[in-house]
């Protein structure tokens, strides 16, 4: 199925599937004065190129599932373009938002909540389809397949209810759902996080396997920097609504050079009690979006900040190709006044 | 050294008319004074109920909890009212995983904190307060001084949890349970915490049972850690051995499924299945449906628990145990 030419891509394998651009999603906080708000996303700009896994990390607060949100229009943007497939989203002689949501679809954290707690779980998978078009046999031949493909045996578990199934059974029908309607791209937010370890892994490997077998790509957001190494192909960091750093996994993972992801890193549990972490690589909390600190937004807890940190925002390097790997940092900005960057 | 906390044969039982829920199944462990024993489970593996036993938080109607549980040498499960309110706070005290639920959200950090002190300890409201202060410095809360006027929800969620952690170690207990008290953490700030619970510990000389779900955090902070699957302590032993050589198919698949540096082209190693239902227990190992070393043995009976060494143990048959090697 990978060699044969999807009859859905228009653009062309060189096409980069979503390109976002300047994204940015401002809430009121409401009570709190007319000029309260919560920049949860602050200019985001990243391409997501077809059959690729693009994983996004960082502390709660920063945005990854807003982000996530603005990608399906499920939170309406304030600014920003969004590309799918060469279309533009949206705008008059583009991809409608309907057509948009046909080709990605997405997987959350909760997933009792996820599912209507009415329905059994089949006729959930068979929704979608349906709604989408098909006639009812038809669409509920299409649920028994993508039970079958999640792992679980329809005879047994498709007449069964939410409450009925175990955590992992469950996540296993939101991903059959999601494909149900055959979907180019699928976003999984926090998908595996609340899952036990050992079930956990079964649903990776699951996730591995069906990205294969039906030409997916993904966006995974997650805060388990292990997980995201392990299924991600180019990692996206970001902290308080901006994105830090960009670059393919093993890069980011071995050589990190935005400060804060050598901090997230270095927080990471030793796994060896001969080696403990002795000293927190950084102190404190992450600052509220409400009122985030300007110039570099990591400034506060930077171990190496200086005067121009405080001053001016650093610009995401210069993003040549596919697998560059670039960080927001004055130090890293030839000239910008830090002490460490070369003069 | 006499054990600071001596468990033995613990039962709970949830008993509702429609079914009885077989929660922990004869748990028998002891603590020395000073020591962290971490529990590590998954959802449902009775690690929780285990720890809220020991401080006899359990709905009394509901619970059914048998065996016996001992701390710094008091019955706890004959205590009564008075001797519980004695113990909670006192001897023994305990921090959660959701700070913003376990304070009350209508009182200062503060008087919060005064108020278990001056129950305990007794003493003035000045002395209490002062108290609260040097507890607020203790965990490392900055401009203490400034926070113990502030209310839970003007915190964040690290100074919350270490405001929970001041409050607990006000009246000097013996013994601290903490049940995933980092879980709900953002990471650079878990392992802040972790570092600061593991320096206290030291300091103060607490005897400590960490509940968590997570190796690494375990790997961090025990001295001996505990498997917990279905009910039953399956495996325990000095953290850094059980890590490196786990003897229990349980742990070894929980090792091998835990995402760690692992190669991207290969699947992770995964445990088949699901956990038993509490309900309905198999008669024998509660891991053998899941188990890919299964023998017929298995499903006979529960494993007793075989001592490979004095220090460890597990409950598995194909574990050696070193008195019946002896003896052969």
């Amino acid at each position: 199925m990978n060699d044969m030419a999807d009859p859905r891509d228009i653009g062309g394998p060189a096409q980069p599937l979503l390109i976002a651009r300047d994204l940015a999603k401002h809430f009121h906080v409401r009570g709190a004065g007319k000029s309260v708000r919560v920049r949860a996303v602050d200019g985001v700009s990243f391409t997501l190129f077809k059959g690729e896994t693009l994983g996004i990390v960082g502390e709660s607060g920063c945005g990854k599932s807003t982000l996530a949100r603005i990608l399906l229009h499920l939170v309406e943007r304030d600014a920003g373009e969004l590309i799918f497939d060469g279309e533009p989203v949206g705008a008059p002689r583009g991809i409608t938002v309907a057509a948009l949501r046909r080709n990605v679809q997405m997987v959350f954290q909760d997933s009792y909540s996820s599912l209507n707690p009415r329905m059994p779980v089949r006729d959930s998978v068979a929704f979608g389809p349906f709604i989408h078009g098909r006639k009812k046999p038809d669409a509920r031949r299409v649920a028994r397949d993508m039970l079958v493909k999640v792992g679980l045996n329809p005879d047994l578990f498709g007449q069964r209810y939410p409450h009925e199934l175990s955590g992992g059974q469950k996540q296993r029908v939101n991903i059959a759902r999601a494909l149900a309607i055959e979907p180019r791209m699928v976003i999984l937010d926090e998908a595996v996080s609340a899952l036990d370890k050992s079930v956990e892994a079964q649903v990776l490997n699951l996730l591995r396997a069906l990205k294969q077998q039906f030409n997916l790509t993904y966006l995974f957001i997650s805060h388990d920097l292990n997980t995201v190494r392990y299924i991600s192909d180019r990692v996206l960091v970001m902290y308080l609504g901006r994105v830090v750093e960009l670059g393919p996994s093993e890069d980011i993972f071995t050589r990190p050079l935005h400060p804060y992801m050598r901090a997230l890193l270095g927080s990471r549990p030793s796994m060896d009690p001969a080696h403990r972490i002795e000293e927190p690589p950084i102190t404190g909390d992450p600052p509220s979006p409400i009122d985030p600190p300007g110039g570099c937004r990591f400034h506060t807890r930077c171990p190496f900040a200086e005067a121009v940190c405080m001053e001016r925002s650093p610009e995401l390097g210069v993003w040549h190709e596919r697998n560059s790997h670039v960080a927001a940092c004055h130090m890293l900005e030839p000239g910008s006044g830090h002490s460490r960057a070369v003069q | 050294m006499t054990a600071l906390v001596e468990v033995s044969d613990l039962t709970v039982r949830f008993v509702t008319r429609e079914a009885t829920v077989h929660a922990v199944n004869g748990v028998s462990f002891s603590v020395r004074p000073g020591e962290v024993l971490c529990i590590l489970g998954e959802s449902g593996s009775g690690k929780s109920v285990t720890l809220r036993a020991m401080m006899r938080l359990l709905p009394a109607r509901r619970a059914r909890i048998e065996g016996a549980i001992r701390i710094d040498g008091q019955d706890v499960l004959a205590l009564d009212k008075r001797g519980l309110r004695e113990l909670r706070g006192g001897l023994v005290s305990m921090i959660f995983q959701e700070p913003m639920t376990a304070l009350d959200p209508v009182y200062t950090i503060g008087a919060q904190i005064a108020e278990t002190v001056t129950r305990h300890k007794g003493g003035g409201r000045a002395a209490a307060r002062a108290r609260a202060l040097e507890l607020l410095e203790l965990v490392k809360i900055p401009e203490a001084a400034r926070r113990l006027d502030n209310y839970p929800h003007e915190l964040s969620g690290g100074l919350r949890q270490r405001a929970m952690i001041a409050m607990a170690l006000s009246c000097g207990p013996r013994l601290l349970l903490a049940d995933e008290p980092t879980t709900a953490l953002d990471a650079t700030v878990q392992i802040q915490v972790l570092v600061l619970l593991r320096r206290l510990q030291r300091e103060l000389g607490m005897g400590t049972i960490f509940v968590t779900h997570d190796l690494g955090v375990a790997s961090e902070i025990a001295d001996r850690i505990a498997v917990m699957y279905a009910g039953r302590i399956v495996e325990e032993g000095p953290v850094a051995d059980v890590l490196r050589a786990p003897m229990h198919p349980y742990t070894q698949g929980l090792l091998a499924s835990t995402v760690h540096g692992q190669s991207r082209d290969v699947d992770i190693e995964a445990i088949a299945g699901s956990p038993p239902d509490l309900r309905r227990l198999p008669s024998g190992c509660a891991f053998a449906p899941r188990c890919a070393k299964v023998q017929s043995e298995c499903r006979v009976a529960v494993p007793e628990p075989r001592w490979p060494s004095r220090e460890r143990m597990a409950r598995c048959v194909r574990v050696a145990d070193a008195a019946l090697v002896a003896a052969e």
